[in-house]
């Protein structure tokens, strides 16, 4: 390739407490317009910011997971912009000492890890809702003053494939710490991104692009695809490329600039004079710390160590931190020593059952000891094929029924026994001299036609390789 | 019976002989305002059905409120057209103490300047308040309309809010006690602010015993203020001691140049003879930053309204101009809706935290401000107090000073390092010009010490008249 791209990720994350930032009021999704204020989100005059000590208990926990360092002394500043959506007209953020800084995230892509670096992880508050109609806009003010974390990378990533990972790696560490929702479509996790071109093995930076307007990781991907496209369009006609915001359109698969006026925006930023700084004690630090779960990369390094998974398998083993729990559960009783079964029956037919009823596969109502019983008798051919396994583990899910109960109900239980399984062979042999001549002069291809006759009349039931097996003695014997 | 001549404690005793009663206070009152209001114009929106606001509880004595204090189902304005109508749903954590206290508030409100942008109450949407003492000057500000009223026994006591001197500088205009608590010792909540690092509520009084009573009532930490202090509340009116000996008090030789009225230099310097032959000890000391005060306070004050005052934009309440568009509709809405002070005030803070001049103007100032705190710290390692003129003037004329805006600010020179030093200050009478105009004396004590300031000021109260004056209207 003769360019390389230059991205750089900035995500805004919603942190589910129970009552927003500075305020009392309810952060709960979906309810009716302007049910969730108060005159401190509604920026009402004279009134003041209060804020919520779990927010900052939360986004010490993200800082920490994202492998950050949590500074000392904190402060809350003022971002001042108008908006409609912002009835103080600014956004309490924080500026020139953020919470933490200089982490990084690991991502995995193709069996081996790249270290993405974070610039900064930092708390503010979400501005409202704009709901634009025929004639007027309406304005929800319900999401006003949610905790919001902004994380930030460094310009680390080099392709849309890298910015996935990385924002699916993001999700899946965050979900660990359950501290938000992560949710694309309520717009609890927010993603923009910037993006330059330069050529392979230059050091300076190109003239960047801003993309807003995501809806999806696979959006993002989309978007920076597209614009590496357009960028080395431009730059190969010779053209010159303008520093610029452009929104991603989701229908027509492209980007298109926004119209902004000239100069740099100033937020004016200064510090927020209603909110004192604070200072974050280490041992507040150290304490929060200890609450951080195993995280998804040590976990998936774990179930590669532990049960002898590949990476492939072990990594979507542990993207869910319920998925993982579920996995191991049914990883540690499976008796075989090669897991690689249990892998395959979750991630595959049981991760397909969970996404058509959208939920995760530790909440299908399955059991990890009823889900090892149905793989060990697959496993064990007790099954006539994987086919039926399936449809028992469906069955399984729509009754909770055991699949030892399921099996007996629906008759699906391999017919192994060479007592019963002989008279059928002897049926076949009698009604089909021919193939038995011809096996017997050599043709090998007879024998299986022969099996199958036997498989016919058993209506599927006889385990095919009993059959082979018994077939082939009784021919070559007589 | 003229009961509304009376302090709030002589009015508590009558009450408690039963002598008197609530009802018989407020309506004394009524009778007053509508006798004298029509000439000093202290209350805004007078004319309105709700004059006083309900008394429910029998042995209240009635606060006169400042327009920028909220008031839950009365209108709260800022004397700002931008905030017509507003009326807010909730009171001021300031209200709530007073109404839980067992007094009550008066629903007209004090006439200020606009969002408290000011020194003369010259800047207020409804027009000016004029000094008791001569209806042809100004009252002060920005808290001329409290300062007026209590001044003209159209109030018992009043609340005022200071910022730079608003409080204080309008008590000594009009010869009544103004006190500025230390920052964070009365909630900020509801009131509807200026520059928050800078506003305090603060008590305006027809003497220092009343001042300390209503301090008892508003002070205390207020979990709705992150900027509240987490201390306990001394009762004030213990520190009502008619003793001064053996008090150590600075005189700032910076507050004794150019600038300052001969008048009123004279006068102060008679109140420090007095307080000197009442047993306390006076060194002249240094506070050299002192110089800086003023355009330091310009700059930090500013750029914290003009980010305030972002809010005032027609989209949810007060004044929305008719417009095409939103941006059009902010313009017009501020265009119409702000004053002239309003509007260089909010250019100036706006230009000061403007990218390429933070570091130059607001960080600097927030430097500079660092060091004034400290001038102060030094100075109370080995004094208790200090004491200043708390205006260079008396009370000037209408329109005297509308035209010159830098004039004007110099009018607070004396009071504005004590907000950005985050102490407590209190202005006491201390004499009269020749044209009869009240000159007020500044006390400042160290963080929370607002004790030291009742004492000293009581002290010198219990031993002059001044504070028994009243004007002729």
């Amino acid at each position: 390739m003769k360019y390389e791209a230059v991205i750089g990720l900035e995500v805004h994350l919603h942190l589910n407490t129970k009552t927003k930032a500075f305020c009392g009021c309810s952060t709960e999704f979906g309810n009716a317009p302007n049910s969730q204020v108060c005159p401190v989100c509604l920026g009402f005059p004279g009134s003041l910011p209060v804020y919520n000590q779990t927010v900052l208990d939360y986004a010490i926990k993200v800082a920490l997971a994202l492998n950050c360092k949590v500074q000392e002394y904190t402060k809350f500043d003022r971002k001042n912009y108008f908006y409609p959506d912002l009835p103080k007209n600014y956004q309490v953020s924080q500026y020139d000492l953020p919470l933490s800084i200089r982490g990084f995230l690991d991502i995995e892509l193709g069996g081996k890890f790249k270290r993405i670096g974070i610039t900064r992880v930092h708390m503010e508050e979400d501005a409202g809702k704009l709901i634009h109609q025929e004639d007027i806009s309406l304005v929800d003010f319900n999401r006003t003053g949610i905790p919001l974390l902004e994380i930030v990378s460094e310009p680390d990533i080099n392709s849309p494939e890298e910015a996935y990972e990385y924002l699916a790696t993001l999700k899946s560490t965050i979900q660990y710490l359950d501290v938000s929702d992560c949710d694309m479509e309520k717009g609890s996790l927010r993603c923009d991104a910037n993006i330059s071109l330069r050529l392979a093995g230059a050091k300076t930076l190109g003239v960047k692009t801003e993309l807003k307007n995501m809806n999806s990781f696979k959006g993002v991907k989309d978007a920076l695809s597209y614009e590496i496209k357009r960028q080395t369009e431009v730059l190969d006609s010779g053209g010159k490329l303008t520093q610029d915001t452009r929104l991603w359109d989701a229908k027509a698969q492209e980007t298109v600039a926004m119209r902004t006026k000239e100069g740099a925006k100033d937020y004016r930023y200064f510090p927020e004079p209603d909110l004192p700084p604070f200072i974050i004690k280490e041992d507040k630090v150290a304490e929060i710390k200890k609450t951080i779960p195993e995280l998804p990369k040590e976990k998936m390094q774990r179930f590669i160590k532990d049960y002898g998974l590949s990476e492939y398998d072990a990594k979507a083993l542990v993207a869910s931190k319920k998925g993982a729990l579920f996995a191991e559960e049914c990883l540690k009783r499976f008796s075989d020593k090669n897991k690689k079964p249990v892998a395959n029956w979750i991630i595959g037919p049981l991760a397909a059952l969970a996404g058509s009823r959208a939920c995760e596969t530790s909440e299908l109502g399955i059991f990890p000891e009823s889900l090892v019983e149905l793989i060990e008798l697959v496993e064990k051919k007790q099954i006539i094929s994987n086919l039926s396994g399936k449809v028992v583990l469906e069955e399984m899910v729509n009754t909770a029924k055991t699949a030892q109960t399921i099996i007996t109900e629906k008759s699906l239980a391999q017919i192994s026994d060479s007592g019963s399984l002989n008279s059928v062979i002897e049926e076949v042999i009698r009604e089909n001299t021919k193939s038995v001549t011809d096996f017997k002069s050599g043709k090998a291809n007879a024998l299986m036609f022969l099996v199958g006759q036997v498989m016919r009349k058993s209506s599927g039931k006889a385990n095919p390789k009993v059959v082979q097996e018994l077939m082939r003695e009784r021919l070559e014997s007589a | 019976m003229e009961l509304y001549k009376l302090t709030a404690h002589e009015l508590l005793e009558k009450i408690k002989k039963k002598e008197t009663t609530s009802e018989q206070i407020v309506s004394d009152l009524t009778k007053r305002i509508k006798g004298v209001d029509v000439k000093v114009q202290a209350y805004v929106r007078a004319s309105s059905s709700t004059l006083l606001a309900p008394d429910s509880k029998p042995n209240g004595i009635p606060v006169s409120i400042k327009d920028n204090i909220c008031t839950d189902g009365y209108n709260t304005e800022c004397c700002s057209k931008i905030l017509q109508g507003f009326n807010p749903p909730y009171n001021a954590t300031v209200i709530s103490k007073i109404i839980s206290s067992g007094n009550s508030f008066l629903g007209i409100k004090c006439n200020m300047d606009e969002f408290a942008f000011g020194s003369s109450t010259e800047n207020s949407c409804f027009g000016p308040t004029h000094n008791p003492w001569d209806l042809n000057c100004v009252p002060g500000g920005s808290s001329g309309g409290s300062a007026a009223a209590v001044a003209a026994d159209e109030a018992i006591w009043a609340l005022g809010s200071d910022t730079g001197g608003s409080i204080r500088q309008p008590a000594s205009f009009c010869g009544v006690v103004g006190l500025k608590p230390t920052y964070g010792r009365v909630s900020r909540f509801g009131l509807i602010a200026f520059a928050s690092s800078l506003d305090q509520i603060g008590p305006l009084t027809k003497d220092v015993e009343d001042a300390a009573l209503l301090m008892n009532t508003i002070s205390g930490y207020d979990p709705q203020d992150s900027t509240s202090i987490n201390t306990p509340v001394p009762d004030y009116t213990k520190a009502l001691i008619n003793d001064v000996k053996g008090i150590k008090v600075g005189i700032p030789k910076e507050y004794f140049v150019e600038g300052l009225d001969p008048e009123v230099k004279k006068i102060i310097e008679e109140a420090i003879n007095k307080l000197k032959t009442l047993g306390a000890q006076f060194k002249e000391v240094s506070l050299p930053h002192s110089e800086y005060a003023v355009p330091v306070y310009y700059i930090i004050a500013t750029a914290e309204a003009s980010s305030n005052l972002a809010r005032f934009d027609g989209v949810q309440y007060g004044l929305r101009a008719k417009a095409e568009g939103l941006v059009d509709m902010y313009k017009k809405t501020r265009s119409l809706g702000f004053g002239d002070e309003a509007k260089r005030r909010i250019l100036l803070g706006t230009f000061a935290l403007s990218h390429g001049y933070y570091d130059a103007y607001y960080l600097r100032a927030l430097k500079v401000r660092t060091l004034i705190k400290q001038d102060f710290d030094h100075i109370f390692k080995d004094f208790d107090c200090i004491i200043t003129p708390t205006a260079p003037t008396s009370a000037f004329k209408i329109g005297e000073k509308v035209d010159d805006p830098l004039k004007m600010y110099l009018s607070d020179i004396y009071t504005i390092s004590v907000n950005l030093a985050g102490i407590p200050a209190i202005s006491v009478p201390c004499g009269f010009t020749k044209e009869g105009l009240p000159v007020g004396l500044q006390i400042l004590s160290k963080h929370l010490n607002e004790e030291m300031l009742f004492r000293l000021a009581y002290t010198y109260e219990q031993n002059t008249e001044w504070h028994k004056m009243k004007p002729k209207l």
